[in-house]
């Protein structure tokens, strides 16, 4: 059994799970049941400004008959009295002292406004605080939230008056509404922020109602931008998180990242630990199905980590980020092709028409004779499984022609048919950025590049 | 004593899938290129679009992609042996479970009969009129795609209802009477007139047919169920009739209490199943050659199986006894299985001094039927008793074509085969009535 335990910038969580800010940690009762199904933790519900929501206030994108690939809200921070939410803060902290409690707040851009709600918040005893920077919706409109996220000087100079205040490890929450998260992250760090947290929601319209033509979800009839989450975040999640595990400044100041962004499956989690993420944040799988998701999150996790030979968590943060890199330094020489698994393949002809039609046509419908055939070459008076099953060509890789992009495997419905092999292309290791620097011409000129492929033996069809 | 209500006993087998059930199955389908259950598909319906169709919530388009490859496509939907066609060529099926194409397919079907929506029209006027003998799968899918094309087409049908065997001759249990009813009506709305009480060769001569009409089809299907030769005979009960009374006159349906059906094909099962629900308490099939040989399709078999329907293979009927005109035993004799006949199935031979009684008061016969009489009242050339046509359908005389079970000298006789046979055929009489026309390949 791999010890699941972290140490967050001083903040200890018996797992790395922790419930991120958002409508499942919006009371003590909630927290409490997510601690007795195993919780690590739990980000409050950003409490701070007075609100008050509406509805509907949830809309999702379903794809495939799979519901809720993505879920965008337009909920804002706590709507519970303030007090109230305290005093359940206090309550979930002394009955659960092993787990991570941390609050988010927000509140107007004052030093007393911040210095106010930081001194409640450690009065309550909890272990750290959230610095929500990040809800891209409403709040935003009133300069919080976001508003200060996508303004480094403006991240700077609030972390800056919490951190003058604070005693428990503070950590900001960042906002992916930007070109880069890296300059708030570093506005952060220069403010002394103990942590950092990403991603938060995203700007997003989920769709509109075809039959009313309503923005979904409708309020009354007028809709907007809500933030976006969710399985379908999680490529854009794992990025920001790699952008600040390889910023030279994040980097160096040795401090934690907390990542989230579509966080379902102990498969995500282990992939947002490879890329430098310390602690982990669920919300959207939670509101899916429920706090009992954890079990399979750390069970899932522990037997990957045993089989792996990870003993700590530690042991897996940030463990692909050196693999992290840049084009100009991908080995141009590197070759790779597709092979199918005839044995396996079930001659679905996806990889085929994906192929033929949108990458390099390189997969050829081949009969049991060896001929390649054009699809849909039956007879009209062909009928019954028999013929159609016996006839069927096999798809297969012209492995000359392919370029490697790896579509057919991609579409490809059976696990392991689709392989990609590296092969030797017979040319010597190089990157863009050494060929542009030996040869400068090949990069501005289509003659210049003509003769250098000549040489290397590249060929384009 | 248990009161049987053929209406709830006969109703339809399998219910209609529900909207959800439909978008969940129709998601799990792969959307293969150039896929094999099309291919299968006699009338290669291009299935994954259809599906995909569902899965999009164009229901309307999902149905017009399948009736515009087979517009008896709500009918093949139930009846089709799709274990043997496109959801056993299905690339889910060797590991996984095939989709439900069938059931995708009458969701679809349903969807726009149930609300009345036409998704073709008739075509622009050419000014040729064809005749159609016999209204049944073929006769109306040649109907519907030649009207499609703008031709006038007049249906001559010697029963009361139009839809041949979808009617009359396959169990409500697969196929309710009102779907069957449903495709002539929408062949009807195409432009198409069905004349119905209208037979070759007794009220309708073939003078008129031809003298009126540029092209004809025939589609007349096959004859009676041919006799067994063995004394009694007049006793047993003819299966097509058995199954046409479950289906009009459900109430009106004699049973007995130990029923013996002769014939192991589909409609033998079909006559047992029947005979198990209205109450009968025992019913045997009996069939001169084995398991191997029958022509029900194996799920078939299986289904009658789980009816409790019980078999006797290798068990000749040699005669019927009665007892004060009412039937008492079916006197068999076992069978062996000598050499090849004409079939190329092993020949049934005698068992001598095996005789034995299978005692039973009703005797169903479902032996198949005879060849069509057409043939021999117009002169036609015919192949093994069936009409002889060309690759185009046309039959031995110039401007008449034939198709459906009428032709089907080769492979065994089915809806899905008359409807691709129609359409084909309409295609070939459409090239031959607008040579200009130019028509796209078939499909």
């Amino acid at each position: 059994m791999a010890d699941l335990s972290i140490n967050f910038a001083g903040i200890k969580s018996p797992n790395p799970f922790w419930l991120a800010s958002a409508p499942p940690t919006n009371s003590g009762a909630q927290v409490h049941r997510a601690f007795e199904y195993g919780w690590g933790g739990a980000v409050w519900k950003t409490i701070g400004a007075p609100v008050l929501n509406v509805s509907n206030r949830y809309g999702a994108w379903h794809y495939g008959g799979q519901k809720m690939l993505a879920i965008n809200n337009v909920e804002l921070i706590s709507d519970r009295p303030l007090e109230v939410n305290l005093r359940e803060i206090r309550d979930v902290k002394r009955h659960w002292p092993d787990r991570a409690v941390i609050v988010s707040a927000m509140v107007e851009s004052t030093p007393e406004a911040w210095r106010d709600i930081i001194l409640k918040i450690e009065d309550t005893g909890a272990d750290g605080i959230e610095l929500n920077y990040g809800c891209p919706h409403g709040m935003s409109e009133r300069g919080m939230g976001s508003a200060v996220g996508q303004v480094p000087e403006y991240c700077q100079q609030i972390t800056r008056w919490v951190m003058d205040v604070a005693k428990i490890p503070v950590i900001v929450k960042l906002t992916p509404n930007v070109a880069s998260v890296v300059p708030p992250a570093r506005a952060a760090l220069a403010a002394g922020a103990n942590g950092l947290s990403l991603i938060n929601t995203i700007n997003s319209i989920i769709g509109i109602d075809l039959d009313t033509l309503e923005i979904t979800p409708s309020i009354g009839g007028k809709g907007g931008h809500g933030g976006y989450a969710g399985p379908a975040v999680k490529p854009i999640a794992l990025n920001m998180l790699s952008s600040l595990g390889v910023d030279p400044v994040v980097k160096q100041s040795g401090v934690p990242i907390s990542g989230m962004g579509g966080i379902s499956t102990w498969r995500d989690a282990a992939e947002f630990l490879l890329l430098g993420a310390t602690s982990l944040q669920v919300c959207t799988a939670v509101m899916h199905y429920g706090f009992r998701i954890i079990e399979d999150l750390t069970d899932g996790l522990n037997a990957w980590m045993d089989a792996k030979g990870f003993k700590t968590i530690s042991d897996v943060v940030g463990k692909s980020l050196h693999r992290i890199s840049d084009f100009k330094d991908f080995d141009l020489s590197f070759r790779a092709v597709a092979r199918i698994d005839p044995d396996k393949c079930i001659r679905c002809n996806l990889c085929y028409v994906a192929c033929n039609d949108t990458a390099h046509q390189c997969i050829d419908l081949v009969d049991a004779s060896g001929q390649v055939v054009p699809p849909y070459r039956y007879d009209v008076h062909s009928n019954g499984k028999h013929e159609a099953v016996s006839t069927r060509p096999q798809p297969v890789v012209r492995e000359d022609d392919c370029v490697g992009c790896r579509l057919c495997h991609n579409v490809c419905p059976v696990d392991g048919c689709i392989e990609m092999v590296e092969l030797p292309s017979g040319r010597p290791s190089i990157t863009w950025d050494q060929l542009t620097q030996a040869r400068p011409e090949v990069g501005t000129d289509w003659e210049a590049m003509k003769r250098y492929r000549e040489e290397m033996g590249i060929e384009i069809h | 004593m248990q009161v049987i209500k053929p209406e709830e006993v006969l109703s339809e087998y399998h219910p209609p899938l529900s909207d959800h059930e439909a978008v969940v199955e129709a998601h799990r389908c792969l959307y293969c290129y150039d896929a094999p259950c099309t291919q299968a598909c006699p009338t290669h319906i291009d299935i994954p679009r259809f599906i995909k169709k569902i899965a999009t919530g164009n229901l309307v388009g999902s149905a017009r992609t399948i009736l515009e490859s087979n517009l008896m496509g709500a009918t093949c939907a139930r009846v089709c042996p799709v274990e043997e066609l496109c959801e056993g060529a299905c690339v889910l099926g060797a590991e996984h479970k095939p989709i439900m194409i069938g059931r995708l397919q009458r969701y679809a079907t349903d969807y726009v009969y149930q609300r009345g929506i036409d998704v073709f029209k008739p075509g622009v006027p050419t000014g040729k009129k064809v005749a159609v003998i016999g209204a049944g799968p073929a006769g109306l899918t040649c109907a519907g795609e030649l009207a499609k094309l703008g031709h006038s087409v007049t249906v001559f049908e010697k029963r009361e209802l139009p839809n041949g065997l979808s009617t009359y001759g396959i169990i409500v249990l697969r196929e309710p009477v009102e779907v069957a009813l449903a495709e002539a009506e929408m062949v009807k709305r195409l432009g198409v007139e069905i004349k119905t009480q209208m037979e070759l060769g007794k009220n309708l001569s073939w003078e008129e047919v031809r003298n009126n009409f540029d092209a004809v089809f025939l589609s007349v299907g096959l004859g009676a169920v041919p006799a067994l030769g063995i004394p009694g005979e007049e006793f047993i009960v003819d299966g097509l009739g058995y199954i046409e009374t479950s289906k009009m006159n459900p109430g009106a349906l004699q049973v007995g209490r130990e029923v013996v059906v002769i014939g192991a094909g589909n409609t033998a099962v079909d006559c047992a199943t029947i005979a198990k629900r209205l109450g009968a308490e025992r019913v045997t099939m009996v069939y001169r050659r084995t398991q191997k040989e029958m022509t029900a399709y194996p799920h078939e078999f299986e289904f009658a199986k789980k009816e409790g329907i019980e078999f006797r293979f290798l068990t000749q009927p040699v005669e019927v006894l009665v007892q004060d005109g009412k039937v008492t035993g079916l006197r068999c004799v076992r069978m062996q299985l000598g050499a090849p006949d004409a079939t190329g199935r092993p020949a049934p031979v005698p068992v001598p001094g095996s005789e034995f009684v299978l005692p039973c008061d009703q005797v169903v016969k479902a032996i198949g039927q005879e060849k069509p009489a057409v043939a021999k009242l117009l002169d036609l050339e015919t192949e093994k008793g069936f009409i002889k046509v060309d690759q185009d359908y046309q039959t031995s005389l110039p401007g008449v074509y034939a198709g459906g079970d009428c032709i089907r000298a080769k492979g065994s006789a089915s809806t899905v085969m008359a409807v691709q046979d129609g359409k084909l055929a309409a295609r070939a009489i459409h090239r031959k009535l607008v040579p200009s026309a130019g028509v796209a390949a078939d499909d």
